[in-house]
């Protein structure tokens, strides 16, 4: 196939086959024995507007369908959910953007449970949590009525039509629609204990969105009296006014990342949260790593001058941090240094989840993590997969990983 | 040291690349302005397939002399390939890393004899 590149030139590439396109991937797996490492990837996606045709009749409000389902007719023009500024693809260098749609799938199984098997083959990657793409910018929609149906219609469609194609290799985390604290409750009531679903999401892309709102504890602790976890999921927003005087998407992606998480798990932390529900396991996803350590020295630092104004608080904020999940990806490589240290202060041992964020463009493989110079054994196999076992009850897929989760303490069954 | 065949150069066009497999290894072979270049397949960020992604002119951003800038333009003169993966951009004519030069692909040799083209790997 053709791509465009330079001045309308025009240069022809393989068309796209993810097994292919992973081949040095592959590679990988076979020479680290991958096989016998259980690798839970915490965050992967999809690209669920492809979906929208079966996703959408399961909205339930009847009106609020008719619109979504009105604006996708032929020549509509409507935008059912937010959409957000950007390259990913980079003009067309990360070849999988402008060559997706060449992929061949056969037709008979849900595409995205097919290229879904594709790549975690390819990666040596066991489990992967699915989450969806667009709608990370759910939380940008004006209407939260619109934000409810949509995260609704989404978890129908996942658990009851995508999951189970996946041959029980995907889970989720559903996208609550946060700003409807009552919706968002009966959803986790409704969706909570179905196969596939680890826990829920919040995406923090959301400019007025206060976690600790007395609103939210019911979901809170619903969520943790089921033993599920809840994640906070970043993205950028290159639309918002903090972000709209970076003129590089680069900019904006590599603040609104961090910027998103640091700035709801701040508000995390100093309200208490971790007090509140010391059993409800919390995630942090993709913002990458060298924000902990900010925000934990900036946190702690302030709070010994103002502790008055965090009274629920028993202990540092950076340890409630360190109580704390995160995931792996994008992981900050240029200082091995500083990410040895990044991971010493975030006891990265017990609380680092390996993530890939595939097919996104800044994707990490498992080798990122099994490479590292400083890693011991046991740290490697808690981050790949022993810490996520623990936390969504993943069952070894093969003795091998089995006998590993055992050797470094981390079977719980399955 | 080996010579590998690639191809007869009249078959070859330009602006197009070959990945030539040798045991394990893989060498991409690319064909621009007439010259013959040949580098690791290997990316040096995370091993993606470096040499199998778009051939794109570099980005340059010209400053004038009181500093401010021109804006966004496509070199005449300096070609790049990336990396399908994640983008990683090295120079056509060195294999650098286009933002880090001390990040350098595995250059290879190439042996013309007559209108056939070899790499030495």
């Amino acid at each position: 196939m053709d791509l465009i590149a330079d001045r309308g030139r025009r240069v022809t590439v393989e068309e796209l086959n993810t097994s292919k396109l992973l081949a040095h991937a592959a590679k990988q797996v076979k020479d680290r024995k991958f096989d016998d490492v259980l690798i839970v990837d915490t965050d992967a996606h999809h690209y669920e507007n492809e979906n929208f045709a079966e996703i959408l009749p399961f909205m339930e409000n009847e009106v609020f369908k008719q619109l979504a389902l009105s604006s996708r007719a032929k020549a509509g023009r409507g935008n059912v959910a937010p959409s957000g500024f950007g390259y990913q693809d980079m003009g067309g260098r990360v070849t999988r953007y402008p060559l997706r749609a060449s992929e061949k799938t056969d037709p008979g199984r849900q595409r995205d449970a097919q290229l879904g098997d594709r790549w975690m083959n390819a990666m040596g990657v066991d489990y992967s949590c699915l989450f969806p793409t667009g709608m990370l910018n759910i939380g940008l929609h004006p209407q939260k009525e619109m934000e409810f149906e949509l995260c609704w219609a989404y978890a129908r469609w996942v658990t009851e039509k995508a999951l189970p194609d996946c041959n029980g290799r995907m889970y989720t985390m559903l996208c609550l629609p946060f700003s409807d604290p009552e919706g968002s409750l009966r959803m986790v009531e409704t969706f909570g204990d179905r196969k596939g679903v680890g826990g829920f999401m919040i995406t923090s892309v959301r400019e007025k969105m206060q976690v600790s709102d007395n609103a939210y504890m019911k979901v809170y602790r619903a969520i943790e009296e089921r033993g599920l976890a809840i994640a906070f999921h970043s993205g950028p927003n290159w639309g918002s006014n903090t972000f709209q005087s970076c003129n590089r998407f680069l900019s904006a992606h590599a603040l609104g990342f961090s910027w998103f998480n640091i700035l709801h798990c701040t508000n995390w932390v100093v309200n208490g949260m971790g007090e509140r529900f010391p059993k409800l396991p919390v995630l942090w996803i993709e913002a990458g790593l060298a924000w902990i350590p900010f925000l934990m020295q900036r946190l702690d630092h302030e709070y010994m001058l103002r502790p008055s104004e965090c009274p629920v608080l028993k202990k540092k904020p950076s340890d409630y941090m360190r109580d704390m999940y995160y995931s792996s990806q994008p992981m900050e490589i240029q200082d091995m240094e500083a990410l040895e240290t990044t991971f010493r202060m975030i006891n990265a041992e017990t609380q680092l989840l390996y993530a890939s964020d595939y097919p996104h463009w800044d994707f990490d493989l498992p080798s990122t993590i099994y490479d590292l110079p400083f890693l011991s054994d046991r740290a490697r196999h808690n981050i790949l997969g022993g810490t996520a076992h623990k936390i969504f009850k993943l069952p070894p897929r093969n003795d091998a990983q089995k006998a590993n989760l055992i050797k470094y303490g981390n079977y719980v069954g399955g | 040291m080996a010579e590998q065949f690639v191809g007869k150069a009249s078959e070859f066009k330009d602006g197009e690349r070959q990945i030539i497999r040798i045991g394990e290894d893989e060498i991409g072979v690319f064909r621009h302005q007439g010259e013959f270049y040949a580098y690791s397949n290997f990316c040096l960020h995370q091993g993606g397939p470096a040499c199998e992604g778009l051939t794109i002119a570099r980005v340059i951003e010209p400053l004038r002399e009181d500093k401010t800038s021109m804006g966004l333009h496509f070199s005449e003169t300096d070609m790049n390939f990336v990396c399908p993966w994640h983008g990683y951009e090295y120079d056509m004519k060195t294999g650098a890393h286009i933002a880090d030069p001390r990040v350098k692909l595995r250059k290879y040799d190439i042996v013309r004899k007559g209108d056939e083209v070899y790499v030495v790997a």
